[in-house]
């Protein structure tokens, strides 16, 4: 048997792919990684500890000193700020990697067993969309009392259909696909086609998904805090920092609640046009 | 007489469908009571047009559809209708192979040929990762494909080159049984005609039998000693390729070779003239 010569064409390389891909999401990719890393070495970048106030130096507008000035116990915005990233971007992490992992192994699940397993999973995903995640934070404080884990556990539930369905829509598509069905007909068994073939081949769906759901977690969570049911003071947090900086604001001094709103937004934003973009890039490749 | 590698008796698929208009399901019978065997180192093509049942037959015959009633004997043992589990889903596994029809679909777009060949040769087989790799390189070699063919992902490859990696990765488990699923018609002509070869040539140095799934008459001439024609979930006609072909008993088989499009085609590569 001859071997016969054909053209093979390469995958692009990096190169050429950051050539042709926008520089908006280099842009958002390296405001994301900025925040995170302001998050991680709060303790060495603060300039001030973060629930250290001065009661003289209370609502200062921006100096030298305090460079976003302080609030209404004197304490320093910025230093506030940085420390606030730590819980307000680790509850939303939380959120989505608690429901990511239900999610996929729900929707895989159903996928690969089919039948009246599947039926359920469904049911189960729509009784679930019927409860508004907000709602369902609220019951979980009341019954497990206010802090952090209450929201994340009732966000979790609340994410968890979201993420699930899209994901059981794609994993649906690719199960009958002639890869899988020849998976099947080698000899592999259920578990390895579900987590090397399966997995896989969702998993950018899975991540555009996911990352949309952050920007929603952080911002719900953000409200429960902001309503006095999530994080509770002193500590630092975005959501708490607009309320905390309600009545500084109607005494002329925005700067705890604006500039903790600013970072919200900017971190929202940033993450959802990201998850957008791979969500697009999953379509034109598909 | 020897056993048959396969033989299929009375195989019935009834599948549930639900009504167009109204509630409730209707019984559609996909494949009805057939039967036919496949000699130890044959070649049997089921020819029938879409909707006749002869994928069905194969993803039953595969383990990809259950059976309704009927029985399936490889090597003359009984298939049970239980979901295969461990040594048994591996002993299936080196009995039948099949190739797929879409080659666009029949590859993991995130694997590699090496890994995707690879992989079913670490699962069957005891190898160290230098006989593995010897042994990949020796499968691409015998469907006709590169050595450099082996770390690219399938995007990279056409069609055909596809289907020869499926074949490939079909034949790595050493299987007694091949079924092709019209493997060849989603391909240009000429593709089709290499890899045909390519599946005669395989017949002459390995023990493997072959299963043609197929609606094309040209290639079924090409390609098998024996035929049987199927029509709505029946089989009409069954008998050695070249009597069918040549003087077809059954009024649909007769339909159907008179539905290809070359008038006056006869089989040419055993033509032989009636005395």
């Amino acid at each position: 048997m001859s071997v016969v010569e054909e053209l093979v064409l390469e995958p692009p390389t990096f190169v050429q792919r950051a050539r042709r891909g926008e520089p908006l999401v280099y842009v958002l990719s390296g405001i994301l990684v900025l925040i995170v890393l302001c998050a991680l070495f709060a303790p060495l970048l603060a300039p001030f500890p973060p629930n250290h106030g001065n009661i003289l130096a209370a609502n200062l507008g921006p100096s030298g000193a305090h460079w976003l000035g302080t609030d209404q116990l004197g304490r320093d915005i910025l230093s506030r700020l940085l420390y606030g990233a730590r819980l307000s971007l680790l509850g939303p992490t939380m959120i989505i990697v608690f429901a990511t992992t239900f999610a996929v192994a729900l929707a895989i699940s159903s996928v690969w067993i089919g039948g009246w397993f599947d039926q359920a999973v469904a049911r189960l995903l729509d009784t679930l969309f019927a409860f508004p995640g907000l709602l369902l934070a609220i019951l979980a404080v009341a019954m497990i009392g206010p802090g952090l884990l209450a929201p994340v556990i009732a966000l979790t539930l609340a994410y968890t259909p979201y993420i699930a369905r899209v994901v059981r829509t794609v994993a649906l598509r690719e199960r009958h696909l002639a890869y899988v069905e020849s998976c099947q007909v080698v000899g592999l068994s259920g578990w390895q086609i579900c987590f090397r073939h399966l997995i896989p081949n969702v998993s950018p769906i899975v991540l555009a998904q996911a990352t949309i759901a952050f920007g929603s977690a952080l911002v719900d969570l953000a409200a429960i805090s902001y309503l006095g049911l999530g994080v509770q003071p002193p500590q630092a947090e975005w959501g708490l920092m607009v309320s905390d900086g309600q009545s500084a604001l109607l005494n002329g001094s925005p700067w705890e609640s604006l500039s903790a709103c600013v970072m919200i937004i900017v971190v929202v934003l940033s993450v959802n046009i990201l998850g957008e973009r791979i969500a697009l890039r999953n379509e034109r490749a598909a | 007489m020897t056993t048959p590698i396969l033989e299929v008796r009375d195989l019935r698929k009834v599948f549930d469908v639900r009504r167009e208009q109204g509630r409730g399901k209707e019984e559609l019978v996909a494949v009805d009571d057939a039967s036919f065997t496949l000699p130890l180192n044959g070649s049997l093509a089921v020819v029938g047009e879409s909707g006749s049942g002869k994928t069905t037959v194969a993803r039953m015959i595969a383990g990809l559809e259950q059976r309704t009633s009927g029985s399936i004997l490889v090597n003359g043992v009984e298939r049970g209708l239980a979901r295969p589990r461990g040594a048994e889903r591996l002993r299936r596994g080196k009995e039948v192979q099949m190739v797929f029809q879409d080659p666009y679909s029949s590859l993991d777009p995130r694997q590699t040929i090496r890994s995707c060949i690879a992989e079913v040769l670490s699962l069957h087989f005891e190898l160290s990762s230098k006989d593995r790799d010897e042994r990949v390189a020796g499968l691409l070699g015998d469907v006709g494909l590169a050595q450099r063919h082996a770390s690219v992902h399938p995007r990279s490859l056409s069609g055909g080159q596809r289907q020869r990696v499926a074949i490939a990765r079909a034949l790595a488990a050493e299987p007694r049984v091949l079924i092709l699923d019209e493997a060849v018609s989603a391909l240009d002509v000429s593709v089709q005609a290499q890899i045909l070869n390519l599946l005669g040539d395989l017949r002459q140095t390995r023990e493997i039998s072959y299963l043609f799934i197929s609606h094309d008459l040209a290639v079924v001439q090409q390609v098998s000693d024996e035929v049987v024609v199927m029509h709505r979930g029946r089989i009409v006609e069954v008998g050695s390729t070249d009597d069918v072909l040549r003087a077809p008993a059954d009024e649909y088989t007769r339909r159907l070779i008179a539905a290809v499009p070359r008038p006056g085609w006869r089989p040419q590569r055993h033509a032989r003239t009636v005395d």
